[in-house]
This record gives structure tokens, C-alpha cells and sequence, in this order.
């Protein structure tokens, strides 16, 4: 704020500085708490030895990244499969003209019907089943068909998302793209989808990081990723510090995600609308 | 003696049970400028949105240069790229830029390039004094210069029928002269305009004709000197002196 640096930035520096002050002195107060009583808990020892096993730890973390960038590539080809699947859906359950009756129906049932059963359930029903069928071998892989219940399961819900911001765009909007003379398809494509999509970008994120860490499901099918290497870690060790090891691994990618997410937002916010009311 | 621009003939229309329109009967020239004035809820926007295609209606015809185009399941495009319209709430798109919102229709209806359709929005902008706000968003206008922007995305078409909703309603006195001389410039280029108000003093200065909607019913019509001055129907007389009462003519 160099143009009016007068009473009011005084103020707002002055006011800044005490809640920083104010956070700094709780958190601090919560950690000692942590640090002076956990330790005194009667088995305390014990789980040190089998949490938190330093050495444990420096063996199993670069086997765990390894394992970790299954996850990471499984994340990267479901993302765009359930982003486009799910747009797919939601669009033909907004379909207004009666030929595409059918199309809506079949969209309800999918999202109905995904969302219905957990998704380890549809894991192991394609993950296993498919394959089951007697395909031929690059086909059979359960690596594939597990990627492919994942998006089946996302898309329904990121379909609902969409469709949830599809929704909240005003009718308004829709009359003014097609007053222009845009057909349905292109007043969706340049009005509505725009609108939606940015206002759900925060939900869509959340459901992006739950898919981070769902990714490691695929697991009970079979592929080694961090989940399934962390388990083998600690049959062999028996020790469960390689959980706790992938855990800071998730969080090393799941948080910088959530944080990039907010900013995102933020910086929408400002663009397009006027000053916030503090 | 050219066809009416518009012919309306009998047109109804309900929203549920509410019949919204009641037997619309209306011809309006072209170069005509024809305003509809009445109560709230008189059916106005209703009447705008059902020119547009935006409503369709369930009975009677709408003639647009002699040809049908109310007749259902018509392509309504070619009729709305002829026929622009600007909303009560100006419905601006707020995740694009002023410019955006102008080269919008222009480079995907009519597809111009969009070098051309940037140009002539420039164009149009400076005219209405928007130059300088050409890469701002709706949200960062004022009412009156939304307004304004609405008013330009609706010409970048270059439409033979503008209907334009209440476009005075949200603008002070000052800002409400402005867009009276931008609808006197529109009308000296013989653009047909159909404008609902609620503004009677801009409805006499700009009208050919004066439509007063009541219960969806035209109740009177004629001259604007004359329906101000002698209305024929108690309705309307009950009306317009109540809007002169309020101090609104
Ligand atoms: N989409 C809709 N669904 C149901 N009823 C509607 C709809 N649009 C308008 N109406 C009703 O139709 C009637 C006429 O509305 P309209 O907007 O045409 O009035 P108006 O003359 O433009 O009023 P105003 O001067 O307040 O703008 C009102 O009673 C309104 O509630
Ligand atoms: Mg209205």
C-alpha cells in the first residue's frame, strides 16, 4: 500500500502484528503441551520403538518414493480421464430437449449407482473381475482396470460437482448468451462452463486430493505403490515406522496442493470481483 | 407502405396457471420506436423476452418481416442475430472482460475474426464512452456503465431490433440523459427499438407509440402525446395519474 501510507496502514500493520503474535504464542503453548506430556503416557516407550524408528526410517523412505511414483502416475492419468468423464455427465444431465431424455436417465443411474458402493468394492469388482474375463495380457493388467474403477467412481462424484456449479449459474446468464444468438452447446461452452467451473474449484480440489490418497487402494488389487511397499516394510521389520514414513510422503505432496489450491481461488476472487469486505 | 416489422396476433402466454400474456395484439414499423409502460407485473419483460424467443408462447403468432416465427421448434438463432436485447439486469458475463463480453457473439455467431470483431467493438466502446474500460470486468463498473456495455454488446451484432428492458431503471437523472441521447442516436439510424420503462418522461421523449400493459392486456395505445395527456381507458388514466401523483412524469 504505497499510495496511502497514512493512519488507516498503521492500523492495519499494528493489528496484523498482534495476531501474529497471538498464533505464535497458542501454537507454541500446544506443542510444548505435546512434547512435555506424551512422553510420560505408560507405553510411550514402546510406540517410540515401533513409530518412530529414526534408522527404520532412513532404510525405507527412498524404497517408499520409489513405490510413491505409482501413485503419483496413477493420480496423473485418472485426473484428466475423471475431469473429462465427469463433464461428460453432468452436461448430459443438464441436456434440456426431450431427444436426450435417455441420455439424462442413463447419467442419473451412473451417478447413482457409482456413488452407491464404496469404492474399494468397485476396485476389487473390476479390478478382479475384468481381468477375470480371460483378456489377452497388456490388457489384463490390474494396474488398468484398478485406474479405471477409480475414474469410474471420481467421475461420478466430480460429475455431481460439475453439475452443482452448473446449476448455480444464474438462468439469467443463459438468456443473455442465447439473446447473442449462441446455440445451447456454445452459450454452455463460453457462459456457463466457465462460471461453474471456477466456482467449483475449491470442492473439485478437495476431491483431488482425496483421489491423491485413494490412489493408494489400487494396492489391494495388487500393484506396489507406497501403501502396499510400507506394508511389506513393516512385515519384514516388523516395525511400523515405513507408515509413518509414507504418511509425511503424502503430505509432502497433498499439502503444497491444498495451499496452491487457495491461492488459486484468491487470485480469481480479486480478478474478477471488487475489494473484499473485511 | 412497408410490412410491419413486427406483427402480434393474439399472443398468449402462462407461466403454470398465471396467464402472463392475455391476447397481445401490436404492429410495430420499421424505424418505430414503441414503448411499453404499465404496473409492475404488468407482463413487459415477459412481452421483450417472448420477442426474443427467449419464451415461447402458447398461442397466437409473432411475424418478424411477414414470415412466422413463433411456429414451435424453429431455429431461433437467425431470429435473435436480427433482433438484440438488453436485459433489465444487464446480464453482462462476469468472467470475461468488457471487450470479451462485446466480441463474444460477433466472433462465434457471425464469425468475424477476431481482430475485426476487437476493432469494431473499439469502436463502439469509444462511442459510448467505454474506451478506457475495454479490459475491465463487469464487476468493476458502475450501473451506468454496465448498463452501457449491455447496450454495445447487444449493437456489436449489429441487430435491426434492439428491445431494450428497463434501461434507465438503475441510473440517476444525469446518466439517464445519457442513454436517452444513446437511444436518440440509435433511433436516427433507423433501428427499430421496443423499450419497456418505467420512466415516463423518458417513454414521452423517445416513443413513436405508447403502449400501457395492464393484467396482460395493451389497454391503450396511440401517440405518447396523446395517451399522457387523454387516455381513453379508465385503467390507464387510473394509472398514469397514479405515476403523477408519485411525481414520476
Ligand atoms: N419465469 C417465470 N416463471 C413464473 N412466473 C413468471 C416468470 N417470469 C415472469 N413471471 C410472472 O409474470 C408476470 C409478468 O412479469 P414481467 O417480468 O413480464 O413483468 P414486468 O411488467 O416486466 O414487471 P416490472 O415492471 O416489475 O419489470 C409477473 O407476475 C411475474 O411474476
Ligand atoms: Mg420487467
Amino acid at each position: 500500500m504505497a499510495v496511502a501510507d497514512g493512519r488507516r496502514a498503521a492500523w492495519e500493520r499494528e493489528k496484523r502484528r498482534r495476531s501474529i503474535a497471538v498464533a505464535a504464542a497458542s501454537s507454541l503453548v500446544v506443542v510444548a503441551a505435546i512434547v512435555a506430556l506424551v512422553p510420560r503416557m505408560p507405553r510411550w516407550d514402546r510406540v517410540r520403538a515401533s513409530f518412530f524408528d529414526g534408522a527404520q526410517f532412513r532404510d525405507s523412505l527412498p524404497r517408499l518414493i520409489d513405490a510413491f511414483w505409482l501413485d503419483v502416475r496413477i493420480f496423473l492419468w485418472c485426473t484428466p480421464a475423471i475431469v473429462a468423464l465427469a463433464l461428460l455427465v453432468a452436461m448430459a444431465r443438464n441436456s434440456r430437449s426431450a431427444a436426450l431424455f435417455p441420455l439424462r436417465v442413463i447419467s442419473v443411474a451412473y451417478t447413482d449407482v457409482m456413488r452407491g458402493v464404496p469404492i474399494i468394492l468397485w476396485i476389487y469388482l473390476i479390478g478382479f473381475g475384468v481381468p477375470g474375463l480371460g483378456i489377452a495380457r497388456p490388457w489384463n493388467s490390474p494396474l488398468l482396470w484398478g485406474s479405471v474403477a477409480m475414474v469410474l467412481t471420481y467421475s461420478a462424484y466430480v460429475a455431481e460437482v460439475f453439475r452443482a456449479g452448473i446449476e448455480s449459474v444464474h438462468e439469467s446468464q443463459r438468456a443473455a448468451a442465447r439473446s447473442l444468438g449462441l446455440s445451447h452447446w456454445q452459450s454452455m461452452r463460453h457462459v456457463v462452463l466457465p462460471q461453474a467451473v471456477r466456482r467449483v474449484v475449491p470442492p473439485l480440489m478437495n476431491d483431488m486430493v482425496s483421489l491423491q490418497k485413494d490412489v493408494a487402494l489400487v494396492s489391494l488389487i495388487g500393484p506396489i505403490e507406497i501403501l502396499r511397499q510400507a506394508g511389506v516394510d513393516k512385515a519384514k521389520f516388523a516395525n511400523f515406522t515405513p507408515y509413518i514414513a509414507a504418511a509425511i510422503v503424502f503430505l509432502c505432496v497433498t499439502i503444497p496442493l491444498t495451499r496452491l489450491t487457495d491461492w488459486m481461488i484468491d487470485r480469481e476472487r480479486r480478478r474478477t470481483q471488487g475489494t473484499r469486505i473485511g | 407502405m412497408t410490412a410491419p416489422r413486427f406483427s402480434l396476433r393474439g399472443v398468449r402466454k402462462s407461466f403454470g396457471d398465471h396467464l402472463v400474456l392475455d391476447g397481445i395484439d401490436l404492429e410495430i414499423n420499421v424505424g418505430e420506436v414503441v414503448t411499453l409502460i404499465g404496473p409492475s407485473g404488468s407482463g413487459k419483460s415477459t412481452l421483450l423476452r417472448c420477442l426474443n424467443l427467449l419464451e415461447p408462447i402458447d398461442d397466437g403468432e409473432i411475424l418478424l418481416d411477414g414470415v412466422d416465427i413463433s411456429v414451435p421448434g424453429i431455429d431461433p438463432n437467425p431470429v435473435r442475430r436480427r433482433v438484440g436485447m438488453v436485459f433489465q439486469s444487464y446480464n453482462l458475463f462476469p468472467h470475461m472482460s468488457v471487450l470479451d463480453n462485446v466480441t463474444l457473439a460477433p466472433v462465434r455467431v457471425l464469425g468475424q475474426e477476431h481482430s475485426v470483431a476487437r476493432e469494431r467493438a473499439g469502436v463502439l466502446l469509444e462511442r459510448f464512452g467505454l474506451a478506457d474500460k475495454a479490459a475491465s470486468y463487469p464487476d468493476r463498473l458502475s450501473g451506468g456503465q454496465q448498463q452501457r456495455v449491455a447496450i454495445v454488446r447487444a449493437l456489436a451484432l449489429e441487430p435491426e431490433i434492439l428491445l431494450l428492458d428497463e434501461i434507465t431503471s438503475s441510473l440517476d437523472p444525469e446518466l439517464v440523459g445519457e442513454v436517452l441521447d444513446v437511444v436518440r442516436e440509435l433511433k436516427a439510424t433507423g433501428m427499430t427499438l421496443v423499450l419497456a420503462t418505467h420512466e415516463m418522461g423518458f417513454a414521452r421523449e423517445t416513443s413513436d407509440t405508447v403502449c400501457v400493459l395492464d393484467g396482460g392486456r395493451i389497454i391503450e395505445r396511440g401517440a405518447p402525446e396523446r395517451v399522457f395527456s387523454q387516455p381513453d381507458s379508465a385503467r390507464a388514466r387510473q394509472f398514469l395519474e397514479r405515476v403523477i401523483r408519485s411525481g414520476r412524469l
